[in-house]
Order: C-alpha cells, then sequence, then structure tokens
C-alpha cells in the first residue's frame, strides 16, 4: 500500500515537471517575441535608430489598421495565398505523376537522371526573367515560377521514396499474382505516404518562395509586390509589414500541412 | 502416391557482366499430393532460386517443371508461396492483409470471403480482424500470413525459411503450429530451411542440395515413431539424432570440399 503511494507521486512527479518544462518553453518563446517588440519599439522612440529606416511595431500596427479599413490589404494577402496554394497543388500532382511514371520505366528514369539533377540544382530565380518574356506579367508567370522552384525536387524526393520501399513486399504481391500496377496502388503508394509528407511540408515553403520571386517581377497584387513597391517609394512601414504577414502566413500554411498529416497519420 | 509437381533437369544461372554464375546445375525431383518435403544444403547453395522457380516467378533457363497429363501437355498446380518475413501491412488491418490476395486477383466472391472468415475464425485471430498487424504476437502474424496464402486455395505451399525472422523458442512453437494447420488443411509442401531439426521434425522427406551449381545430393525419407504427431514430439523421436547425424555428415563433407 506504501509502495503504491510512493509509485502514484513518482508519477504525479513526472507529470509535473514535464508540464513544468512544457511553461517554460512557451514562456520563453513568447519572451523572446515581447523583448525583440519592447527594444525595436523603444530604439526606434529613443533614437537609437531611424524609424524611417527601420520602421517600429506601433507604425507597423498603425498601417495595418489603416489598410484593413480600406480592405486593400486583404486583397493582396488573399492573392498571394492564392497563387501559393494553386502552385503547391500543382507541384504535388505533377511531382506524384512524374516520379509514378519514372518508377514504371527503369529506362525512362536512367535517362532523365542528368537532366533532373541539372534542374533540381539550377537556381530558379535565373529563369524568372525567362518566364516573364514567354508569359507576360501576370498569374500565370507567378504561378510557373511558384512551381519551378518547388518541381524538381518534388519529383527527385517522391521518386526516391518510391525506390526506397521494401523490395520483399513487392516481391509478395507477384508471388500472390499481382502485376507492376498491384505493386504500385497496394506497396509502393501506402509506404512511401511518410516521405510524400515530409516532401510536401517543404514543399509547400518553397511554393511561398517562388510566389514571392514571381510578384517581385511580374506583379501588380500581392505580398511580393507590396515588398517591391515598398521599398521603391521608401515607405519600408509597409515593406516590414508585408514581411511580417508573411512570416505569418509561412507559419500558418505549415501548421495547416502539420494538421493534415496528422489526420492522414492517425486515420 | 500421385506427383503434384515434377521438376526434370532444372538449370539456373545468374548473369551479370563479370560473367556467368551457376546456381542450379540438374535439380529433378517430385513431391507427392500431401507430402511435406524439406530443402536444406548449404548457404547460398540456391535453394531461393529454386523456390522462385517452382512458384512461377522466374522462369527455368533449362528443364521442365510441372506434371504430365495423360494427353502430353503440362498442368501446374496452383501455388502460394510464404517469405521469409510475414510482411504484413501495417497500413492495413488485419483482415483487409488477409483478403489481398484476393483483391489483386479479383476473387471476392461470398465463398471465398466465407473461407477466409472460417480460417479466422478457426486460426483464433476472428478477435483481431480490424487491429493493425503490430498490435499481434509474433506466432498470430505467421497465422495470419499463412491465411492470407490460403485464402487463393494453393495445392502446394512454398516456404522460404519461412520462421527465420522469430528467435528460437517462438520459432519452435510457431513452425510447429504452423506445419499442422497446413497438414490440416491438407496441403502439400515444400520448406527451404538450414536448420536440420526443423526439417527433420517437420517433413516427410530431405531433400539436401550440394554447394553451387546445385544438384540433388540425396533424398532422406523421414520415418519417425511418433506418440503425438506433432512436430514438436517430433524432436523426441528415438530415430530423430540418427538422421540428424546423417544429415549433418551429408553436408559436412560438403563444406570440405567448399
Amino acid at each position: 500500500m506504501k509502495e503504491k503511494k510512493c509509485e502514484l507521486t513518482k508519477q504525479e512527479e513526472f507529470v509535473k515537471s514535464h508540464k513544468r518544462h512544457h511553461h517554460l518553453i512557451t514562456s520563453w518563446r513568447f519572451l523572446i517575441l515581447v523583448l525583440f517588440l519592447v527594444l525595436w519599439e523603444a530604439s526606434a522612440d529613443l533614437g537609437w535608430i531611424d524609424s524611417f529606416f527601420f520602421s517600429s511595431p506601433s507604425r507597423v500596427v498603425l498601417l495595418f489598421i489603416e489598410l484593413c479599413a480600406d480592405r486593400s490589404i486583404f486583397l493582396h494577402i488573399g492573392i498571394t495565398l492564392w497563387e501559393t496554394l494553386l502552385s503547391f497543388l500543382l507541384v504535388f500532382l505533377i511531382s506524384l505523376i512524374s516520379a509514378t511514371l519514372l518508377w514504371y520505366s527503369t529506362k525512362l528514369s536512367e535517362i532523365l537522371e542528368p537532366y533532373l539533377v541539372i534542374l533540381n540544382s539550377l537556381p530558379k530565380s535565373a529563369l524568372a526573367p525567362l518566364f516573364i518574356v514567354w508569359l507576360g506579367t501576370g498569374t500565370k508567370t507567378i504561378i510557373v515560377a511558384g512551381i519551378s522552384v518547388a518541381l524538381f525536387g518534388s519529383i527527385i524526393s517522391f521518386y526516391t521514396g518510391f525506390k526506397q520501399s521494401d523490395s520483399e513486399k513487392v516481391t509478395l504481391i507477384y508471388t500472390l499474382g499481382g502485376k507492376k500496377r498491384d505493386a504500385f496502388f497496394k506497396v509502393i503508394l501506402p509506404s512511401s505516404v511518410p516521405v510524400l509528407l515530409s516532401t510536401t511540408k517543404v514543399n509547400i515553403g518553397l511554393a511561398l518562395v517562388g510566389v514571392i520571386i514571381g510578384e517581385f517581377l511580374a506583379a501588380r497584387q500581392g505580398l511580393g509586390y507590396l515588398i517591391i513597391y515598398g521599398s521603391q517609394v521608401f515607405q519600408l512601414d509597409l515593406v516590414i509589414m508585408a514581411v511580417v504577414i508573411l512570416c505569418l502566413i509561412a507559419f500558418g500554411l505549415y501548421r495547416g500541412i502539420q494538421q493534415i498529416e496528422y489526420h492522414i497519420r492517425k486515420g | 502416391m500421385q506427383n503434384i509437381l515434377e521438376l526434370k533437369n532444372i538449370g539456373y544461372s545468374y548473369h551479370s557482366l563479370q560473367g556467368e554464375t551457376k546456381a542450379l546445375k540438374n535439380i529433378s525431383f517430385g513431391v507427392g499430393e500431401g507430402e511435406f518435403v524439406a530443402v536444406v544444403g548449404p548457404s547460398g547453395c540456391g535453394k531461393s532460386t529454386l523456390l522462385s522457380i517452382i512458384s512461377g516467378l522466374l522462369p527455368p533457363e533449362r528443364g521442365t517443371i510441372a506434371v504430365n497429363n495423360p494427353d502430353g501437355s503440362l498442368h501446374y498446380p496452383r501455388v502460394g508461396y510464404m517469405l521469409q518475413r510475414d510482411h504484413l501491412f501495417e497500413w492495413r488491418t488485419v483482415y483487409k492483409n488477409v483478403i489481398l490476395g484476393l483483391e489483386i486477383n479479383h476473387m471476392m466472391t461470398p465463398e471465398r470471403l466465407a473461407h477466409v472468415d472460417q480460417l479466422l475464425f478457426d486460426y483464433g485471430l476472428d478477435k483481431f480482424r480490424d487491429k493493425r498487424p503490430s498490435e499481434l504476437s509474433g506466432g498470430m502474424k505467421q497465422r495470419a500470413a499463412l491465411i492470407r496464402t490460403l485464402a487463393l486455395d494453393p495445392q502446394l505451399l512454398l516456404l522460404d525459411e519461412p520462421f527465420s525472422a522469430l528467435d528460437y523458442q517462438t520459432r519452435l512453437m510457431v513452425s510447429s503450429d504452423i506445419c499442422q494447420l497446413i497438414r490440416a488443411a491438407g496441403k502439400t509442401m515444400i520448406i527451404i530451411t538450414h536448420d536440420l531439426s526443423e526439417a527433420i521434425s517437420l517433413a516427410d522427406r530431405v531433400i539436401i542440395l550440394s554447394a553451387r551449381p546445385a544438384v540433388v545430393k540425396m533424398e532422406v525419407p523421414i520415418h519417425l515413431t511418433l506418440s503425438d504427431d506433432s512436430p514438436l514430439a517430433a524432436r523426441n523421436a528415438p530415430e530423430f539424432q540418427s538422421y540428424f547425424n546423417q544429415l549433418w555428415e551429408e553436408l559436412g563433407c560438403e563444406r570440405k570440399e567448399m
């Protein structure tokens, strides 16, 4: 009886220290943010930094409220989000189909390997001016830029994932009388779900990078456009506000994918 | 006893740019209906290659395999293959795993599914049908893998060191269990093993292969005086030790020749 009670308190102690640990982590995260904001605001107010160049939290918030009032900011955020999600979905579909074809045909994958490697290591921003000449300035160019940044790495990751599936499980399908098609749908695809998910997490960030590059060069709307416009007219409050919103969007998209991942793994 | 399978002068070589590696030279033997045959041999002698050829996954380079019909044509038995590990898919439930073969062959008929239900019930897996494979014990996983094989109603079962991934104690129990179930189902079985005790306790006949390129070195029919019919009891049969010594010596001189 006494022993049992002792065990219980040990367990309670563990839970307590676990909670304390989490509490500590959360508090420090919050504290860093608050300290950073306070320091920034104070430096601007006390004239340590020039708030014309470095802005300040209060100026950013005021500008945001102002832009919320005329609703223009929502248009910019919406456009960037929409372009990012569309590029991301297209990257997912195109790389899934391409990786599948490469897996089906060993010849094809051997032939295309050097091209994939080159396209993957090429800095995609180098292509952006070409996209503008070919596709004009507008949504099409931005989506293509978004796709180009993530696509080739994604194809390579998917294909590598497919190839790493347990070959004995594939043999099992053949011993049960299955064809290559069955091997793909019953073994390769379901066993590659973790690889697909982790690649997807990287892709959403890369799609955002591509879309912002595209908007820098070829847009009249969107957060990338706001950043370029703001820097050209020396309205740095606008630039910094757009960057802060981008941070929040990147965080939100990543969290969204994490949620989907959690549901897929649980299901 | 009528033969269910007849191998005649089977030969097989692996090819690479470095040259040809002869795996099987000239293998001939028959397997009767309902018979349990164990194939033993030095490691790397091409046992698994032989099983792949019998299963039809690998076409032989030379020789014929199958049974002659009265009209002179060949007919091939329906073959089920159990690999070295159970390979149950973690992303499927136990039930979805055992009907995998039916799904692939588009044979999800009510009779076949009823047969699977009966097997799940008989083998005590009924309660676990909606669980994931990782929730099963080693023995239950092997039973599930056996149901997956039996669902397609094969005449001949091929087992490629099917219990080698298990620890020794589990292995004794499971190999005995699985082989009794296969006997009860009235199937014919060819098992590859490197464990001589396992071969003697499970099989009606042991076929010894030579080192590569493999030929059939000797066939040893096993007759044990048994109190009951379980492979575990077979290990206590009075003849067991002399069979063991005989096989050991045959394989031993193989080792010296290598």
